[in-house]
């Protein structure tokens, strides 16, 4: 067990777990922040997003021995910085979630991704996604959300 | 002003709110926004009915009685209610209900039987309290309720001019006695019903708020892991927790059963593993990390029986022995396509058919064990006391786990509340809520509240898988390379996926269905359009290779057949409608273009009727090397009137994407008993990547009584798929998954 103190969401917090605690773990278990899901704990399905420094990263493999001083962003602080962010209301717009447990990961990785490439072509969001499963098959509205978020940035 | 003060407040309010308590709420004074934004609360709430509470400034407070797994039931049965009401779905607020079977009569979300069977119930309980509205302001005015009219929200009576919201009568409206009979209004009246609105909770999703049961918190919370046998037909013989026990924020280990010795189980008690091993502690993290400190001795499990009430009949199920392979399964399924099954239809003479037949076309398909994979992995929080148990957790069939809960806690079912979650996903599995036994277990042991969560690792390996199946279908022509008669032998790993009264029985003169089952001690759930999901591919394929032989149209070939099925039915208790399901065909042939395809694409079709709904579908495919990337999905479907049109999509779009992500790459399999996947690196879903570029959705307006959306979609995808592989390849593919024989 150590003390680590992290920058959340644009505040500091100090937690006292084990050096080997997942980010997700953290985030859930202890900082009470639980809009980032566990889906497999193996980086395979994305539903773990944040951002790290602006950089989207699955936060289930990521243990916060490492985080250090980097910026964390969780979907709490994402949203209420900017409730109207494009890619909100593209979510919006096309009515994306159906169980929405996925959701928060999608919303991550896509804006992480139109940050560093705001022009994107149909098959780039497709690649920049690909990580990201939605079992309930939300794709195509995903897809249209991104393209629509990009023309509103 | 910005709105984000507004929802929080708002959300704050609703969480209370569904106590009935007197809230006091500070608004901002002289803050004036638009009628869209806020929704200030109410001082007081008055409860007309179990589905209906209104505020004295006409804020609506509506109960959506079903628990919500994405088909977004949550938006729609409110909007049901809200339409009866005659109400402006902008004062609407909905509150999930907490399980109360002596409130609502059907909190079972599955079978895609929430709308149909909601529809009747929902809609009176909306009227309902709109009538106990109109005679309070009757009884006020002084006027006959005849002469009082609403909208949106408004009582009018015309004549004298007088009129009020609801929020003016919510109470004297709580107080009027229940109406024996009302009116319900005319479909061609709908003002909610049929037009698109968002899901009520989309806010909170993207927003991270708690949701989901794995999100779950309560005081003095512990967290709770389990470790079960790695292998079906293996059970618990000894373990030592001593290292675990000596690892940071770990209380306590021990093995717990799921049922009481002489347990009478129901269908949905399915409990592959009913000796666990529990591990509690301090944090998910730390409890996940103990169970693989644990030194476990697991023994091969004998035979085992257990007395089963399979609604209604009570017998005597067998468990069997061993440690089961795939190869094994197999040739055991093979072995069927040579025996008889037992017969579960038979019009005309189909063995003198076959024998004078010209030319007989026979294949065999076959599916997987496929695991349902939610996204949200199996958890439940539990507080036992000897006061009482209360339950939060994601379920879809509370009402069948209520009786299991209170036979193995000791404690009367009033005593037991049970706290409806959103769910992560469910697709059948979540209606099998063993998980809510074991939490409450845990709870009652340990004497604290309990949050148990599953790794995926644990919940993909934990069986109540879909079954595995085979079928063979056997056509005889005659000389004219007409139908005589159709032959169908299917069974499966336990059960057969045979529905014998559905097309094309009735459209054929001579027809035998046969089905099968092999005993096996891997765990079977329904999964979304349980048998159909498989029987329709067959069925669809083979109805396609029909087709070519005999020189039709696929869509001519189906739409014949349902022709001969309307005009000159054969045999008895035909369960579907031909015109109906001639209908979709017809749409999806029209909205495809089918009479005019795109040059450079390969294109199947496919129909098939379940769960009350019929629909039809055109996949269009192109291959890019030997990879096929869906191009464009085009559905129709009958599902009578339709609530929500925009989620309706919604959901025929996932159930397509589902269907193709299954067919492609869906597979478990066994090796001594174990499961040969575990997570997703192993177990391949369908990505963004692999889904359609585009899905067209087409309803066939009608003013039936509106069915189920949930399953339908998904049966019809996956023959529609084989049947464009066929014409991309020239190849038939009999056998799922697709990928590997694609190589991709």
């Amino acid at each position: 067990m150590a003390n680590f103190e992290i920058h959340i969401n644009g505040k500091h917090a100090q937690v006292n777990v084990d050096p080997a605690t997942p980010l997700l773990w953290v985030l859930r278990d202890h900082l009470n922040l639980v809009g980032t899901k566990y889906g497999c704990g193996i980086a395979q399905c994305g539903a773990c997003t944040i951002h790290l420094d602006g950089n989207a990263i699955r936060s289930c493999m990521l243990p916060i021995a490492g985080v250090g001083k980097a910026k964390i962003t969780t979907i709490e602080g994402f949203y209420s910085e900017n409730p109207d962010h494009p890619v909100i209301k593209a979510w919006e717009a096309h009515d994306v979630p159906q169980c929405g447990y996925c959701q928060a990961g999608q919303i991550m990785t896509a804006a992480a991704f139109l940050e560093n490439n705001p022009k994107p072509e149909d098959e780039e969001i497709e690649f920049a996604m690909n990580g990201n499963l939605c079992r309930c098959g939300t794709y195509t509205r995903i897809k249209a959300a991104v393209k629509s978020a990009a023309q509103n940035l | 002003m910005n709105n984000t003060l507004d929802r929080r407040s708002f959300l704050k309010v609703s969480a209370l709110a569904g106590g009935g308590i007197v809230i006091s709420f500070n608004w901002l004074a002289g803050c004036a926004l638009p009628l869209e934004k806020i929704r200030e609360m109410p001082k007081e709430w008055f409860e007309l009915n179990s589905y209906v509470k209104i505020g004295e400034n006409g804020v609506i407070m509506l109960f959506s009685p079903n628990p919500e797994f994405g088909s977004n039931v949550k938006t729609s049965m409110p909007m049901i209610l809200a339409e009866e009401l005659d109400v402006d779905w902008k004062m609407v607020v909905v509150e999930q209900a907490d399980f109360w079977p002596e409130r609502y009569q059907r909190q079972f979300t599955g079978g895609s039987q929430g709308i149909r069977q909601g529809w009747a119930p929902l809609r009176t309980a909306g009227a309902t309290a709109r009538q106990m509205l109109i005679n309070a302001a009757a009884k006020a005015w002084n006027v006959p309720p005849t002469e009082i009219t609403t909208v949106g929200g408004v009582l009018e009576h015309k004549s004298s001019g007088k009129n009020a919201g609801y929020g003016a009568f919510a109470s004297a409206a709580a107080s009027m006695e229940v109406p024996g009979e009302v009116k319900l209004k005319k479909p061609g009246d709908f003002k909610i019903i049929g037009s698109s609105k968002q899901n009520v909770d989309f806010e909170k999703i993207v927003s991270g708020k708690p949701l989901f049961g794995i999100d779950y918190k309560a005081e003095g919370m512990k967290y709770a892991a389990i470790v079960h046998p790695p292998a079906f037909g293996m059970r618990l013989k000894a373990f030592d927790a001593s290292r675990a026990l000596a690892m940071p924020g770990i209380q306590e280990v021990f093995s717990f059963n799921i049922f009481n010795e002489d347990y009478q189980r129901n269908y949905f008690d399915t409990a592959t593993f009913p000796e666990m091993i529990a591990v509690v502690g301090n944090s998910t993290w730390e409890v996940i990390q103990a169970k693989k400190a644990i030194q476990i001795e697991w023994e091969n499990a004998p035979e085992s029986t257990f007395t089963l009430n399979a609604f209604g009949n009570v017998i005597k199920a067998k468990i069997p022995a061993g440690l089961e392979d795939t190869k094994d399964h197999k040739t055991q399924m093979e072995a069927y396509t040579l025996k008889s099954g037992n017969i579960l239809r038979r019009d005309g003479d189909p063995e003198g058919a076959f024998k004078r037949a010209a030319k007989i076309i026979e294949k065999t398909y076959t599916a997987p064990f496929l695991a349902h994979n939610p996204m949200e992995p199996v958890n439940c929080y539990a507080h036992v006391t000897a006061e009482g148990a209360d339950i939060y957790g994601p379920t879809q069939a509370p009402e069948f786990i209520l009786g299991t809960l209170a036979d193995r806690l000791g404690l009367p079912k009033e005593k037991i509340h049970i706290r409806l979650a959103r769910m992560g996903g469910g697709f059948g599995v979540r209606a099998y809520s063993h998980q809510m036994v074991e939490a409450a277990v845990i709870s009652q042991k340990t004497g604290l509240p309990i949050k148990l969560v599953y790794t995926r690792e644990d919940e993909m390996t934990y069986g109540i898988y879909r079954p595995a199946y085979s079928a063979t279908y056997r056509a005889a022509l005659d000389e004219n390379d007409q139908l005589l008669a159709l032959h169908v032998k299917a069974g499966g790993i336990p059960e057969t996926p045979i529905h014998a009264n559905r097309f094309p029985a009735g459209a054929v003169q001579h027809y035998l269905a046969e089905g099968w089952q092999i005993e096996s001690n891997i765990t079977i759930g329904a999964f979304r359009a349980p048998r159909s999901n498989f029987i329709a591919v067959a069925e669809q394929s083979f109805l396609d290779e029909l087709a070519e032989v005999i020189g039709k149209d696929p869509i001519q070939f189906r739409l014949d057949l349902l022709k001969k099925a309307a005009a000159n039915p054969v045999g008895k208790n035909n369960d579907y409608d031909p015109r109906r399901y001639a209908g979709v065909l017809e749409l999806v042939r029209e909205k495809s273009g089918w009479d005019n395809p795109p040059k450079d694409l390969h294109r199947g079709v496919s129909a098939y009727f379940c769960h009350n709904t019929y629909v039809a579908e055109v996949v269009d495919i192109v291959m890019q090397e030997n990879r096929p990337v869906v191009e464009k999905v085009y559905a129709a479907v009958d599902c009578g009137i339709v609530i929500n049109p925009d989620a309706a999509r919604n959901m025929g779009e996932g159930a397509i994407v589902d269907g193709i992500g299954n067919a492609l790459y869906g597979e478990i399999a066994f090796q001594n008993g174990v499961p040969d996947k575990m997570n997703f690196d192993t177990y391949r879903m369908i990505r963004m990547r692999e889904a359609p570029k585009s899905i067209e959705i087409h309803f066939v307006e009608n003013q039936e009584d509106p069915t189920g959306l949930g399953e339908p979609f998904f049966p019809p995808v996956f023959g529609a798929l084989a049947n464009a592989l066929y014409k991309a390849m020239d190849k038939r593919f009999y056998d799922q998954p697709f990928g590997p024989q694609l190589k991709i």
